[in-house]
């Protein structure tokens, strides 16, 4: 199994410790894994992206051009990723500030409101973790327990007393997420 | 099995340092690689070893201490970026000249000038052929995974010890900034002066004993028969460790009819190309230098017979491809495919590369 991944929105919105918790939890069940951010100037309130890749291989080229899965959190990632998207692999997305949704029909696409479900529980900061939620509701390639293991293992200790909440969060993901297209 | 982490490549790197055993740092910080002195000033590693970590006014005073330091054979090191390591090329040159062992980490960004904070590796020129004054090679490793950003340093500073010689690790912006797997070795002890004695013979300045003569050292001898003499002994060292040290890695090159010769992130990014470029029925396969000095020649020479041609893939105009032409003779065509400023090659870009550089030219 490899799972070729990435996360796109604004800075500001999670979609690096998203990435990083997603790829803690594939350590923590004796995959490897890679985590490549965009860096530089963009990322100060620009656009930042991360590519991860899950894979029970040794992984190759960090750096890629086609995902089986790409994760988009706002309209300019939309309109950079989603032809990125291999036919027949996934495109989730928040539809929160989405102008024009995803057409293509070769590929599964599935909708999480997820910045609508994080308010809702009370707390905006957790959107990832519902998006991280409807991921691996549609994409089960990490168990659940090792997800909140990887958590426990990128957040400070001092921000373990928000891990029920962002268990929370990703089963609400995982409870909200809809098809707009499925093959 | 050591301790199982998720760490970028320049916080990897900087707890290698302090695992090592490594006596001093000395750094200024620059973008790629601004995190290992960030990491190890959180790590407060004075309380874990009692290694020195010191941020110096500029990259020239940073090389300086270091030299200074590495004269009492402790174990040091400096890490910067292009730039800063271009005002440390005064400082690695006396380095050189004086014999001394430390270690020197480039993660290469985009140049000439202040270029780009964005991945490059534009220095290989630099780092390989001398870049600093007079005739001397640094040792040039190249880290190709944030697991080889670790293992690379006790490795480093094994050799910058046998030969007291500087070893530079030459990373990019991609192996700094990119977060993966990596088994962390066990802490080694930091030496005790009688130790350094004991280790490496009893050239290093830890102060004058009875029964001993002065160590000097130094890169200047103004007396031309000597330092001739002195510059045969550094290509005699320099002969051995071509001989001896030569480090690569071939990836699916048994039934090759061509190869990539790349290194560092560009070697990653081949063994995708490879993949897709298998699917296409094309027999592809990767020599990826480990040691830029001393240079595969002979092993690249060896596989030429089996060869239609040969793609180098850098983030350069086009640097190592020298090397490679040298090494091949010119018995098959060699040519050269980067992506510069900054920009990253995609493993299809690559591919494409081959076809129309190699297969169709």
């Amino acid at each position: 199994m490899t799972e070729e991944i990435i996360i796109a929105g604004f800075g500001g919105q999670g979609v690096l410790s998203m990435g990083k918790i997603l790829a803690y939890s594939g350590i923590m069940q004796d995959q490897e894994v890679s985590w490549m951010p965009s860096y530089g100037p963009e990322m100060r309130g620009g656009t930042a992206n991360v590519t991860v890749i899950v894979s029970d291989q040794r992984i190759s080229s960090p750096i890629l051009t086609v995902f089986d899965t790409a994760i988009i959190l706002n309209q300019q990632s939309m309109d950079k990723f989603e032809k990125a998207v291999k036919p027949g692999g996934l495109l989730l997305y928040d539809d929160n500030g989405i102008i024009r949704h995803p057409e293509r029909k070769d590929i599964n696409i599935c909708m999480i409101s997820a910045a609508n479900v994080a308010a809702a529980l009370g707390n905006t900061k957790i959107a990832n973790m519902v998006v991280l939620g409807a991921f691996l509701k549609v994409k089960p390639i990490v168990k659940f327990e090792n997800v909140i293991k990887g958590l426990k293992k990128s957040l400070p200790e001092r921000h373990h007393h928000m891990i029920p909440i962002n268990e929370e969060a990703i089963s609400k993901g995982m409870e909200e997420v809809k098809y707009i297209n499925q093959l | 099995m050591g301790e199982i982490k998720l760490m970028k490549g320049n916080e990897a790197i900087a707890e290698a340092f302090i695992r090592a055993g490594v006596d001093g740092y000395f750094g200024y910080p620059i973008t790629p690689q601004s995190e290992i002195i960030e990491y190890l000033m959180s790590e407060e590693p004075h309380k874990r070893t009692g290694m020195v970590v010191l941020q110096a006014e500029s990259e020239v005073a940073a090389i300086n201490m270091v030299y200074g330091a590495a004269c009492t054979g402790k174990k040091t090191v400096t890490t910067s970026s292009s730039p800063g390591v271009s005002l440390m090329q005064e400082g690695l040159s006396y380095i050189a000249g004086s014999e001394v062992p430390c270690v020197v980490v480039n993660v290469v960004r985009g140049g000439p000038g202040l270029g780009t904070i964005q991945p490059s590796q534009a220095d290989y020129f630099q780092s390989t052929k001398g870049g600093g004054h007079g005739d001397y090679h640094l040792i040039v490793l190249a880290p190709s995974s944030v697991q080889e950003m670790v293992d690379f340093v006790p490795w480093a500073f094994d050799l910058a010890y046998k030969y007291r010689n500087p070893v530079m690790i030459q990373s990019d912006g991609v192996i700094g900034q990119m977060m993966e797997k990596v088994e962390l070795f066990e802490q080694m002890p930091r030496l005790t002066n009688q130790e350094i004695k004991d280790k490496y013979d009893d050239w290093a300045l830890t102060g004058r004993t009875p029964g001993r003569e002065h160590n000097v050292i130094t890169s200047l001898d103004l007396v031309p028969e000597r330092q001739e003499k002195f510059n045969h002994k550094l290509e005699a060292k320099y002969k051995i460790i071509e001989q001896t040290e030569v480090k690569y890695e071939k990836i699916m090159c048994d039934d090759a009819d061509y190869i990539f010769v790349a290194y560092g992130s560009s070697s990653r990014i081949c063994q995708k190309s490879i993949a897709i470029a298998r699917e296409q029925g094309l027999k592809v396969g990767l020599f990826r230098p480990i040691t830029l000095y001393p240079f595969p020649y002979k092993e690249i020479m060896e596989m030429v017979p089996q060869l239609k041609g040969v793609l180098t893939v850098e983030m350069s105009l086009g640097q190592m491809v020298e090397d490679v032409r040298l090494a091949t003779e010119f018995k098959v065509p060699v040519e050269h495919y980067g992506r510069v400023g900054g920009m990253i090659p995609t493993p299809e870009e690559i591919v494409d590369a081959l076809k129309t550089k190699i297969i169709g030219g």
